[in-house]
């Protein structure tokens, strides 16, 4: 019996290197460049976003003023060729200001949005791969935090700190991580239970090394896309409180120039329409963008 | 033949809601060295189970596992690392056991790393791809993805991260049941030829009896947590003592359409709850042959022929 069942194996036995085909190359790359060539919103926000960039590195060039020389013979001038966006209430260039706040704006953006990617990624990372004391203690940290309203927590921060470019990292920092960390948290828990995990443990692999060639890489596509939407975020809070009056009065921003253009909304719109679509812009581009990502990166993972 | 791993008394029960999963109840066996022990029985059995508690994956309730005559539990950290390089696994989904995000030959290499082994990356990545040939891979794949392989492709690279480390004993965990029948027939194939080459020992899980049958030398069979019978293949295959046992070959299809009308027993009812299981004998409630002395008294595994154990009140006669 056992002779006739060996038999019945061994006729189905093709060669002993397997010719067949694997699939193409398609990785995670090949799924976002696809992804470019089919959502153009993704595109233009890619495009909008190194346009800025390229703006704020350029900035001398692309401005014929100083952002902060005063001219009080030329104020609250209207847009002309002289000054394409007017002047302020000081005989200040806007365009100039507008140009050389991308600097700022773009550095609330990203300094904030790093600071609280890596926070919340050692955190979650922590919160679900110990889990029990440090997954409670963490975890209801973070929602203490976010049972705040964010921009009343930052507010406070910026006022006990002190209104400076530095503080303004710190507060927004604060009011981001917890978002990260759960994210982080739940997918650290999920990706726990994956065979591949007991696998790495069956071999001798230690608990760093499972969550910094595991865990973290498999976290890598969700915090890229997380990124890129909290970069607008923060681009917001800030313009936000600049506007509030409880931002950095030295750092020309976006936020800070509508907050002082309001007085003259009626009589010059100009003061706060080209700070505010500067604004509007480049938070739309980065969240095309994000949203791009998400949708190119999501598919992926679920494979 | 000496003894290679020996399993007393292991128990593990999973604390739930309102109650104890009893996964495995008071189990012991032990392996020979360069044998295969097949171990069936059904779904949520506890096969599984027993599998991670020799590997130590999950800690036991009670009860002790010996690796080379070693006890597991009195080790810890760098020495239980040592020790386990013994005994790898292979596990049963080729799809979830690799990591997505890892080349093949970093996923091959990751125990080598894990132990240091080879001396520079080089001669890692040699080892590497002498055991993507070993394992019917070819080496060129060294740096594509998990998800561009098959199935079976998959399973050949379980295969080889679970020999890298060189190991005495390979638990198979279900290792073809995620398979197409004519890929099972290669990974058998190719797990025997590797048995033969490297003097491996299995310990091999699978609720399989045709695969099973292929492979081992000996047999366990298990129901709700409990060892019901343990013999040889053969015996266990032509002269089944155990009640359980006949009714789980009565079941397996009859590939031959000439005997396709031949009355066949079948077993009714419903598995009993591992959280609440019988008095005395766990098998009682679908036993035909149940009396007051099944739900008195759990039945010892006594030895009915020489090499032949079987945990049964009323153990049917050998024909």
């Amino acid at each position: 019996m056992k002779k006739r069942f060996k038999d019945q194996y061994t006729a189905d036995l093709s060669q002993r290197i397997i010719d067949a085909e694997i699939q193409p190359d398609e990785g995670i790359l090949h799924s976002i460049l696809s992804m470019f060539r089919a959502n153009k919103a993704a595109l233009l926000g890619l495009i909008l976003i190194l346009l800025i960039l390229l703006m704020s590195v350029f900035a001398p060039v692309i401005a014929r003023y100083d952002p902060n020389a005063l001219d009080l013979t030329s104020m609250r001038k209207a847009p002309s060729w002289e000054h394409w966006f007017g002047t302020d209430d000081m005989g200040r260039d806007v365009f100039a200001r507008v140009v050389y706040g991308s600097r700022t704006s773009l550095m609330i953006g990203f300094v904030p949005s790093l600071i609280s990617l890596v926070l919340g990624t050692v955190l979650g990372l922590m919160a679900g791969y110990l889990g029990k004391v440090a997954d409670e203690l963490i975890m209801r940290l973070a929602d203490v935090v976010l049972a705040f309203p964010s921009l009343l927590l930052a507010m406070v921060v910026m006022y006990t700190l002190g209104a400076s470019l530095l503080n303004m990292f710190i507060a927004l920092s604060i009011i981001n991580w917890a978002g990260t960390a759960r994210v982080v948290r739940a997918q650290t828990l999920s990706l726990k239970e994956k065979e591949f995990m007991e696998a790495a443990r069956s071999m001798g692999v230690s608990r760093f090394k499972i969550v910094f060639r595991h865990i973290l890489p498999n976290c890598l596509p969700n915090l890229i896309v997380l990124f890129t939407l909290d970069i607008p975020g923060a681009i917001m809070w800030e313009s936000s409180m600049s506007f509030l009056g409880v931002g950095d009065p030295n750092a020309a921003s976006w936020g800070l120039m509508v907050s002082q253009g309001k007085g003259y909304a009626y009589m010059c719109p100009w003061l706060i329409l080209a700070p505010g679509i500067a604004i509007l812009i480049t938070v739309m581009a980065f969240n095309f963008l994000g949203d791009g990502l998400r949708d190119a990166i999501d598919p992926y993972m679920k494979t | 033949m000496t003894e290679l791993l020996r399993a007393e008394r292991l128990v593990k029960e999973f604390p739930v809601k309102g109650g104890v999963v009893h996964a495995v109840s008071d189990v012991s066996f032990a392996v020979q060295k360069g044998e295969t022990l097949g171990l069936v029985g059904e779904s949520g059995c506890g096969k599984s189970t027993l599998g991670k508690l020799v590997l130590d994956l999950i800690p036991p309730t009670s009860g002790k596992v010996y690796f080379n005559g070693q006890d597991l539990s009195q080790f810890k950290g760098e020495k239980l690392r040592t020790l386990r390089r013994g005994m790898q696994m292979i596990f049963q989904d080729p799809y979830a056991s690799l990591d997505p995000r890892m080349s093949v030959g970093r996923i091959i290499m990751e125990p080598l790393n894990a132990h240091h082994i080879g001396d520079s990356r080089a001669e890692r990545k040699a080892m590497v791809q002498a055991l993507m040939e070993q394992v019917g891979l070819r080496p060129e794949f060294y740096a594509r993805y998990p998800h561009q392989f098959s199935g079976g492709q998959r399973q050949r690279i379980g295969i080889a991260r679970a020999l890298a480390l060189n190991p005495e004993l390979v638990i198979c965990d279900e290792p073809v049941s995620a398979l197409d029948v004519s890929i099972q027939a290669q990974i058998l194939n190719l797990l025997s030829d590797l048995q033969k080459q490297r003097s491996l020992t299995y310990l091999f899980i699978s609720h399989d009896l045709n695969v099973v049958r292929y492979l081992s030398d000996r047999v366990m069979v298990m129901f709700l947590g409990q060892l019901c019978e343990m013999a040889p293949t053969e015996a266990l295959y032509t002269a089944p003592r155990h009640p359980y046992t006949r009714f789980l070959l009565e079941a397996v299809p009859q590939p031959d359409p000439t005997r396709r009308d031949e009355e066949r027993a079948l077993l009714t009812g419903e598995v009993s709850s591992p959280v609440n299981p019988p008095s005395g004998c766990q098998f009682r409630l679908r036993c035909p042959y149940a009396d007051a002395a099944c739900a008195a008294e759990h039945p010892a595994l006594n030895e009915v022929a020489p090499g032949h154990f079987c945990a049964c009140h009323h153990p049917l006669t050998g024909t």
